[in-house]
Order: C-alpha cells, then sequence, then structure tokens
C-alpha cells in the first residue's frame, strides 16, 4: 500500500512520493522480470515447448506492476488472455508459471489451464480468462464478497479495449455502481482488440468515458508511465475502500507483438510499432528511479541480471517437472468424487 | 435422505423451497439470494416470497435485469467465501448467461487444477404448461446436463426441492436445480428443520413388474397417474423419479429395467438428443440390454418451439394418455 502522503510542495512524481525505496526496486525487478517472461516464453514456443498459442505482454508492463504495486495479498484481480503480467505483477512464481506453459503436473493449474489459465488464488489472482470479458461480472462478485464479509480488500479487473464492448462489461459496471462496491475496472487500452481498432470498435473515443453511464470517476492515463498508473489506481482503490464505489481507470498503452502466435500484423505500420516501442515503460522507469536517487546505474544493470536469472531458474525448475498422468483426465471437474 | 427429526407438514413446492433458503439464511451468514424482483415482489413465482423482510436487502438481492452479469456475480462471490443463490426469472433466460454458467462455473475448478471451488447454487423455473409460449416454456437442463462440472437436479416433490436444496448448498460445486412452474403450487408432506435429498440418487415413486416408466419433475406425476391407469387394466408399471440428471442414478435405473425387461422414458425437453437418448444408450451399453423384452420408447417433448394455444401446447409434451398408450403398446405382447 502507499505510503502517505507527503508534504504538498513536494514536485516529484507520485510514485517516487508514496513509495519506499525497497518497493520501488521491486516494482522495477518485476517490469524485468516481465519482460524476461514473455521473451523466455515465446523463444520456448520457438522451440516447440509450449502447447497451444500465447499472447504476450511485450510493452505493457508498466500498466501490470502499477496497478498491483499498491496492493495487499487479501486484495483480489481478475486476469485476462494477456494475463502474464498480472500474474507476476500480483507476485506469482515464475516457475510455476512455465510449468504450467510446458503442461506439467508442478505448473498453477496442474497442466489443465496453460497460458490462458493461469490463477494463483493464494495470492489473491482469481485467474486468467480465455473470454474476453468474462472476469468482469466474476470480479464484481469477488467485491460483493469483500464487502459482505468486511475483509476490506478491493478487487482489480483487467480487461481490454476489445472487452469494453462486451454485454457483460456494461452488466458488470452498472452492478458494480449500485451497489458501491469496491473495483477499480483497469482498462488496458492497447489500441487493438486482435486486428480491429478501437477506432473501428469503440463508439467513444475513450473507454474511460463509458463510466459516466455508470456514475462512477473515469480517467484516462499514461499507461506507459507507472506512476500515473500508480497514482490513478491508488486513488481508485482508496476510493473503493472508503466506500464509495468502483472506478474506471484505461491505461492506454500499446503490445509490441503481435494478438497471438497467429498474427501477421497487416492491420498496423511498421512505423507505429517502431514509436511505440521508443516508448518503452521500462527504460523510462529506471531512469526515473535514476534521476531520483533510488538506484544506480549499476544498480539497475543487476536488476536486469537478476530477473534474467530467476526466469533462467524457472525454466529449470518447469522442465524438470512431471507430466500429469492421463489417469488423472478427469480429477477436479468435481470437488469430490460423483457417486 | 438425511433428517434432523421433526414433525412433518403440508407445504406447497414453492413454500418448501423458501423454507429451504430460510433455513439457509439463518444458519449461514455467507448465504446471499440473488435475482430479478426477488426482493419485496417476492419473485416471479412468490418463492422467495416475505424473505426480504425478514434477511434485509444486502442478502436478498435485486439484482438489475442482467442475467450475463447477475450469474457471472454470483460465481465470482462463490469463488471468494459467499454461498450464493441465483434465481433466473425463467429457465429460458439462462440463454443469456450461458457464457458464465459453462464457460466459467463449470470449468474454473478443472482449469485451476482443482486450486478453487465455485460452490453457487442456480435455481430455474423451467417447462411448460402455462402459456407463455416459446420464449417462457422451455425444459432446457439437458443442455446444462452435457456440460462436466455442472450438477443437475430436477426435484418433483415439496419435500425434495427443500431437501435437493439444503443439499446444492452444501455441495462445493456449482449445482442447478430446474423447478417446473406447474409444481410451485403442488402441496405435499415436508419435514420439518434441515434435511439433505442427496444428488445423484434417484428415488423409485412407485413399484411394478411389468415395466418401468423413467421421468423427471412433472412428468413423474403424469407416470404415476398413467400408472395408476395401467394397474386397473392389469398392467404394473414402476415409476423412477430421475430427481438428478447429472450426476444420473445409473444403477436404479439399470437395476429396474433387468427386473421389468421394459422402458419408457418421460421427458419434457425436445425428444432428440434428450435425456431419453442418454438412458437409451446407458441401457444398450450394459447388460441390461440383455433383459429387454421389446424395444425401448422415448416420450419427449415435440420438435416445435412450445405453443401458445393451450391445445397445442398440450400435445408438445408428453401427457398421461400417451404414457398410458405407450405402455399398453409395450405391454401388448407380453399380457
Ligand atoms: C467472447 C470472446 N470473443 C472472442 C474471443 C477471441 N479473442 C481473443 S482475444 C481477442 C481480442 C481481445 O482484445 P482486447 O480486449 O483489446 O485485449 P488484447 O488482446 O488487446 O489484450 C479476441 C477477439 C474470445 N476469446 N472470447
Ligand atoms: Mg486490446
Amino acid at each position: 500500500m502507499p505510503e502517505p502522503a507527503a508534504a504538498a510542495e513536494d514536485n516529484r512524481p507520485y510514485i517516487i512520493r508514496a513509495y519506499g525505496p525497497d518497493a520501488l526496486r521491486g516494482a522495477l525487478l518485476r517490469m524485468f522480470l516481465i519482460r524476461n517472461f514473455e521473451e523466455a516464453a515465446e523463444a520456448s514456443y520457438m522451440r516447440g515447448l509450449v502447447h497451444g498459442t500465447m499472447h504476450l505482454s511485450i510493452g505493457q508492463e508498466a500498466v501490470a506492476v502499477g496497478a498491483c504495486l499498491g496492493l495487499t495479498e487479501s486484495d483480489k484481480i481478475t486476469s485476462t488472455h494477456r494475463g502474464h503480467g498480472h500474474c507476476i505483477a500480483k507476485g506469482a512464481d515464475v516457475g510455476r508459471m512455465f510449468a504450467e506453459f510446458f503442461g506439467k503436473e508442478t505448473g498453477y493449474c496442474r497442466g489443465r489451464g496453460g497460458s490462458m489459465h493461469i490463477a494463483d488464488p493464494a495470492k489473491g489472482n482469481l485467474g486468467a480468462n480465455g473470454i474476453v470479458g468474462g472476469g468482469l461480472p466474476i470480479a464484481v462478485g469477488s467485491a460483493l464478497s469483500a464487502k459482505r464479509l468486511g475483509t476490506g480488500a478491493v478487487t482489480v479487473c483487467f480487461f481490454g479495449d476489445g472487452a469494453n464492448n462486451e454485454g457483460a462489461f456494461h452488466e458488470a459496471l452498472n452492478m458494480a455502481a449500485i451497489w458501491k462496491l469496491p473495483v477499480v475496472f483497469l482498462c488496458e487500452n492497447n489500441r487493438y482488440g486482435m486486428s480491429t481498432s478501437t477506432e473501428r470498435s469503440t463508439a467513444v473515443p475513450r473507454v474511460a468515458l463509458r463510466a459516466a453511464a455508470y456514475a462512477m470517476p473515469g480517467v484516462t492515463v499514461d499507461g506507459n508511465d507507472i506512476s500515473a498508473v500508480a497514482e490513478a489506481v491508488d486513488a481508485a482503490t482508496a476510493r473503493g475502500r472508503a466506500g464509495e464505489g468502483p472506478s474506471l481507470v484505461e491505461c492506454l498503452t500499446y503490445r509490441w507483438r503481435g494478438h497471438s502466435k497467429s498474427d501477421r500484423n497487416r492491420y498496423r505500420s511498421r512505423e507505429e510499432i517502431e514509436a511505440w516501442m521508443a516508448r518503452d515503460p521500462i527504460p523510462r522507469f529506471a531512469a526515473l528511479l535514476v534521476a531520483h536517487g533510488i538506484m544506480s546505474e549499476d544498480e539497475v544493470r543487476a536488476a536486469e541480471a537478476e530477473a534474467e536469472r530467476v526466469i533462467e531458474a524457472g525454466l529449470e525448475f518447469a522442465r524438470a517437472g512431471p507430466d500429469p498422468s492421463v489417469a488423472d483426465l478427469t480429477r477436479d471437474v468435481y470437488t469430490t468424487e460423483a457417486p | 435422505m438425511t433428517t434432523a427429526g421433526g414433525g412433518v407438514r403440508e407445504l406447497s413446492y414453492a413454500e418448501a423451497l423458501r423454507e429451504a433458503m430460510d433455513i439457509a439464511l439463518a444458519s449461514d451468514p455467507r448465504v446471499i439470494l440473488m435475482g430479478e424482483d426477488i426482493g419485496v415482489y417476492g419473485g416471479a413465482f412468490q418463492v422467495t416470497g416475505d424473505l426480504v423482510h425478514r434477511y434485509g436487502e444486502d442478502r436478498v438481492i435485486d439484482t438489475p435485469i442482467s442475467e450475463l452479469g447477475g450469474a457471472g456475480v454470483a460465481i465470482g462471490a462463490a469463488m471468494t467465501g459467499l454461498r450464493p443463490i441465483y434465481e433466473f426469472q425463467f429457465s429460458d433466460f439462462a440463454t443469456l448467461a450461458m457464457e458464465q454458467i459453462v464457460n466459467q462455473a463449470a470449468k474454473i475448478r478443472y482449469m485451476l487444477g482443482g486450486a478453487v471451488s465455485v460452490p453457487v447454487v442456480m435455481r430455474f423455473p423451467a417447462g411448460s404448461g402455462t402459456g407463455a409460449a416459446a420464449q417462457h416454456s422451455q425444459s432446457l437442463e439437458a443442455w446444462f446436463g452435457h456440460v462436466p462440472g455442472l450438477k443437475v437436479v430436477q426435484p418433483s416433490t415439496p419435500a425434495d426441492a427443500k431437501g435437493l436444496l439444503l443439499a446444492a448448498l452444501e455441495d462445493p460445486d456449482p449445482v442447478l436445480i430446474f423447478e417446473h412452474k406447474l409444481l410451485y403450487k403442488m402441496k405435499g408432506p415436508v419435514p420439518e428443520g434441515h434435511y439433505t435429498v442427496p444428488i445423484g440418487k434417484a428415488a423409485i415413486r412407485r413399484p411394478g413388474r411389468d415395466l418401468c416408466i423413467v421421468a423427471g419433475a412433472i412428468m413423474v406425476h403424469r407416470a404415476l397417474e398413467a400408472a395408476e391407469a395401467l394397474s386397473a387394466e392389469g398392467i404394473e408399471a414402476e415409476v423412477i423419479d430421475l430427481r438428478s440428471i447429472r450426476p444420473i442414478d445409473r444403477d436404479t435405473i439399470l437395476d429396474a429395467v433387468r427386473r421389468t425387461g421394459r422402458l419408457i422414458c418421460v421427458y419434457e425437453g425436445v425428444k432428440t438428443l434428450g435425456i431419453g437418448a442418454e438412458i437409451s444408450a446407458m441401457v444398450a451399453e450394459s447388460d441390461a440390454f440383455d433383459f429387454l423384452d421389446a424395444p425401448i420408447i422415448r416420450l419427449g417433448g415435440a420438435e416445435a418451439p412450445i405453443p401458445y394455444n393451450p391445445e397445442l401446447e398440450k400435445a408438445a409434451v408428453p401427457q398421461v394418455p400417451d404414457i398410458v398408450a405407450a405402455a399398453r403398446a409395450l405391454a401388448g405382447g407380453r399380457l
């Protein structure tokens, strides 16, 4: 959770004012971890180690880490098909994530879920989702539990710009608003749902404008600026914890890679991709930390090397894991075996 | 049936369901009810009745007309510590919530390798006979019976309605209860206090030696009426009440086929690819097949939407004379 607000005349960026050095260093490490995780996942896919497709979030790391920075383990998130970053930002172990990719019994879902269903309930991650918009009503249910059971937890509901045109989005926002539930609807607007741009799919120029229809605050921030993401989400979680209801935070960002492994990038230009790659959120945050004396250049390089080590160890753990047994095909369909 | 003891009174099916919810709300603070107009209105079929006055709007929650979202909220709440009972105003509206029921509730536990359970209960007023026509009269239970991860029950008596609802609440997985609308006012003996009826166990409602009729929900009552008429003609029909279609009570059904050698499946859902097809195949694949003395007969819903006109509506689903005629044809060779 963010630390108490500093003096008013302090004009350093929000994230530097609100978080201590350990939290900030941890945030940078997590951004490196996500980037390295995605690159290693892609490489594993190329080498035929991953069955099925995957959706990479390279370029969007500041959204996941900024949104989860102020959350505690009892706070919940619901995630999407592009969920590796959310999972790591909420504290997941990359070894068990890789193990899931490789379909191993040691994976988060014992090899039953794969990339699109990784969840970590112990850390408050209720799961990625293969259905666009599928997590939105579930997040509202999680917030309803928090309110009724008085846990004080908030739920951050990640969804894409494409999901904001699903009926589930509108039903979920409306219910969260009428019941004043502690949810933050976190739109990762990366400009496209597969090939379809928001200009072609969405009647309003900003997803955040839709918040007005559900009488909740809606803000749009630079999703490649981790400080702006954290500031908007922390304000929204504070509002939720105070019993004032849900908020919508739209983070403008960009996915560097194709939608999934089948994408040939026919709907966007090389120039557009390169322009966004020049706005890489990771060096931007690293430069901020160096400028404010939180880390030295050497420490930044050390953090990157540390992330690489963790990823390497994770891959090793994953490769060593056992495959599930075919005899267990129908295990866990039900909690107790059918009579 | 596990009983807490106490007396037995006559209650309607709707009252029995309400009593089950009352017991659950009183004994378990995690239980909440959700649905459209289930508060002061009392529910479209007056099943929740006055519960909102006793447990308040925070626990008997009127939802907006948002079946997909409402079902999803119940599922998310079930994953995070509550025990929601979500009422669909009509089972037909489950079509708007298929995503959350089929892709989410049914699969979350499995997809997550057993890391969480989804203890949600959903109630569906189902079936024809009310003149509400094609979009308010369907029997869709077999659709859900096709989905691993769900449990689907279909109580035919007030006592079972209460006991199965209480069993559903104790079950750690999603349980869907299909309640036939024509049964809501039907009265029957209901034990007091808390008890459960096991999910997955059929009940023999009437023993018989000549043939067996396997039915669910309202069709159990039509089968019993038919059996009474048949008895007068010297044909003794056994009537089995399925109660649960997933899991289905294979043992009770196959045993009855072995004893009687003749089988009629009666169900209100559309005949083709329905519950009767499953039961017939189950018999054909087992040793009970060798005991059959005649072909199996399926009596199911017509290959048409439920029509409005009362005569057409009656003709669209099996009625007592249909069952009697089928039984006579089946028993004809032997008696
Ligand atoms: C209900 C549903 N419709 C379509 C799809 C196929 N699909 C998967 S991801 C995707 C695009 C989603 O776009 P967005 O919400 O913007 O997320 P992004 O991929 O950009 O992160 C589509 C169409 C799906 N999985 N679920
Ligand atoms: Mg998108």
